[in-house]
């Protein structure tokens, strides 16, 4: 059955008849056509669907939609203002940081929730932070290395 | 579109009335982070009728000191056990169990009550719906007979929380809440060693929280061994806590996870107590843990490694802290 949800999706109150089994990865990419968050397996194993719920990583794969009632949801479409990408965004495309791209707005958002805490991490810190996020393509070093760029930090290599 | 079963979602602001939704539609179950009922949900292994939603409790997510004692809420996540001060400086082996579990995302969602009540894991349940209808089902969900152990009666499938033998070996009791009104235990005794009913609680009843004693007299440590340095359910997982006085070993618990059923608290271990920590007491402990564990193959590594590794996590965490408690 479906019922009102109320919560702010990318700084934007929102309110909509929203099944109580969705998901919010469903509410999202299905209701809010915001596809950017992806889907990489079938439920809480790789990161793919990382939003930022209240500031804080969450796997929308494993979320209800009405379990965020009230609060603010962001997702990777937040990021980018009139067209330009942020700078975490950037820091991906110019330090090869995306390949295939799947895992990449999961990345960028864990890494995200990291640089709000965290303004400059170090690599430990940047790999800790993104230890839940699965890519297969790049072999991590360059995604490290563009969270590391995003921040202003040389790179160690 | 993810299609899950259709469901009720509730969202009650009390832990009375948690219990009280649950009593009005049995076949309801609570969610709390929802890292491990989710995704369980996803693959077709819970059947549910109502999703009662703790994350509007908030009586269940706090931690408070009383006096000498800890108690920390049910809904408390493991992100904040692991970076709160006091379990940080006097309760190590909780924390550092809490920072081993999953993934940091998982760990800002998950909490203490869903880690203390997760379900028992097999290589043979925790797969999507296609690939257990290949093999055939087994009796833990949809089917009859068990792939692990071809002739058992009984299902194998191992718990394989991190925190609980971290507060098994600190003696922690926990706060169960039910229509009949609240009644307390020893964690240990939540569990029992079937891997279909793993938890002792009625039905609907609800833990609330989970109180543990802070003596500075007692050291502890959890260390895991698991497939890949993050994310990965232990393969094998011990606590261990320790009292050093004057010399003498006086206090020694170590419990285990992932090999068995439900968690296991170690015994016999009185025998190595009252004299210094030596070869002959090392020995004694790894006899110990090895008549306790009871590993099947349940995972894609071999139950004979997760009982080899468990053995040596025991000695070598007991060796450590012994060492360190000068
Ligand atoms: C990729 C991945 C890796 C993981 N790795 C680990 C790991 O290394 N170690 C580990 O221990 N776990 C691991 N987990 C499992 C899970 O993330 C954790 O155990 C987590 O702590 C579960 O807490 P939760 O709040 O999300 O539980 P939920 O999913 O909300 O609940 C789990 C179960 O507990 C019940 N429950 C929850 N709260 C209560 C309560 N207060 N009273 C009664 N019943 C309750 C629920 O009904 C449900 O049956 C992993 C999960 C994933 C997806
Ligand atoms: S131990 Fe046996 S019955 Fe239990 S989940 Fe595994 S295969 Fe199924
Ligand atoms: S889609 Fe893989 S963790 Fe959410
Ligand atoms: S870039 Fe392809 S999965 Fe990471």
């Amino acid at each position: 059955m479906k019922t009102m949800l109320r919560l702010s999706v990318n700084g934007k109150p929102r309110e909509d008849a929203v099944a109580e089994n969705a998901l919010l990865i469903d509410y999202l990419r299905d209701a809010l056509a915001l596809t950017g968050t992806k889907q990489g397996c079938d439920g809480g194993e790789c990161g793919a669907c990382t939003v930022l719920v209240d500031g804080q990583p969450r796997l929308a794969c494993s979320t209800l939609a009405h379990s965020v009632a009230g609060r603010e949801v962001e997702t990777v479409e937040s990021l980018s203002q009139e067209g330009n990408i942020s700078r975490l965004q950037r820091s991906f495309h110019e330090n090869l940081g995306a390949q295939c791209g799947f895992c990449t707005p999961g990345m960028i958002m864990a890494a995200e929730a990291l640089l709000r805490v965290n303004p400059k991490p170090d690599r430990d810190q940047i790999r800790a932070a993104l230890a839940g996020n699965l890519c297969r393509c790049t072999g991590y070093v360059k995604i490290v290395d563009s969270v590391e760029a995003a921040c202003g930090r040389e790179h160690a290599l | 579109m993810n299609a899950l079963p259709e469901f009720h979602y509730l969202r009650p602001a009390t832990a009375a009335d948690a219990v009280r939704m649950h009593a009005a539609s049995p076949a309801s179950h609570y969610i709390a982070g929802g890292t491990d009922l989710m995704p369980n949900l996803r693959r077709g292994l819970v059947t549910i009728g109502a999703a009662i939603d703790l994350g509007g409790v908030k009586e269940l997510g706090e931690i408070v000191e009383q006096g000498n004692t800890l108690r920390i809420g049910s809904g408390v996540s493991l992100a904040q056990i692991a970076a709160h001060p006091v379990v940080q400086a006097r309760l190590p082996a909780v924390a550092q169990a809490a920072l081993g579990v999953a993934g940091p995302t998982h760990r800002a969602a998950a909490t203490l009550g869903g880690n203390l009540c997760l379900d028992t894991r097999c290589n043979y349940y925790n797969q999507s719906e296609a690939w257990r209808a290949g093999n055939n089902y087994c009796m833990k969900r949809d089917g009859e007979g068990c792939r692990v152990a071809k002739k058992s009666k009984r299902c194998y499938a191992a718990f394989s929380g991190d925190v609980a033998p971290a507060l098994i070996a600190l003696g922690a009791e926990v706060e169960i809440l039910g229509t009949e009104g609240v009644r307390r235990q020893p964690l240990l005794e939540l569990y029992r060693d079937d891997g279909m009913k793993w938890l002792t609680l009625a039905p609907g009843e609800l833990l609330v929280a989970v109180q543990v004693s802070l003596d500075d007299a007692w050291v502890s440590a959890y260390e895991k061994v698991r497939m890949r340095g993050a994310i990965d359910f232990p393969l094998a997982g011990v606590a261990v806590a320790l009292r050093r006085e004057k010399g003498v070993l006086t206090g020694l618990r170590i419990a285990c996870t992932g090999v068995a059923s439900q968690p296991i608290a170690i015994d016999g271990l009185d025998a190595v107590l009252g004299r210094p920590l030596d070869a002959a007491a090392l020995a004694t402990i790894s006899e110990q843990a090895d008549l306790a564990n009871r590993s099947m193959k349940t995972t894609l590594v071999d139950a004979l490694y997760r009982r080899g590794v468990s053995l040596v996590l025991a000695k070598r965490l007991t060796q450590r802290l012994w060492d360190a408690a000068v």
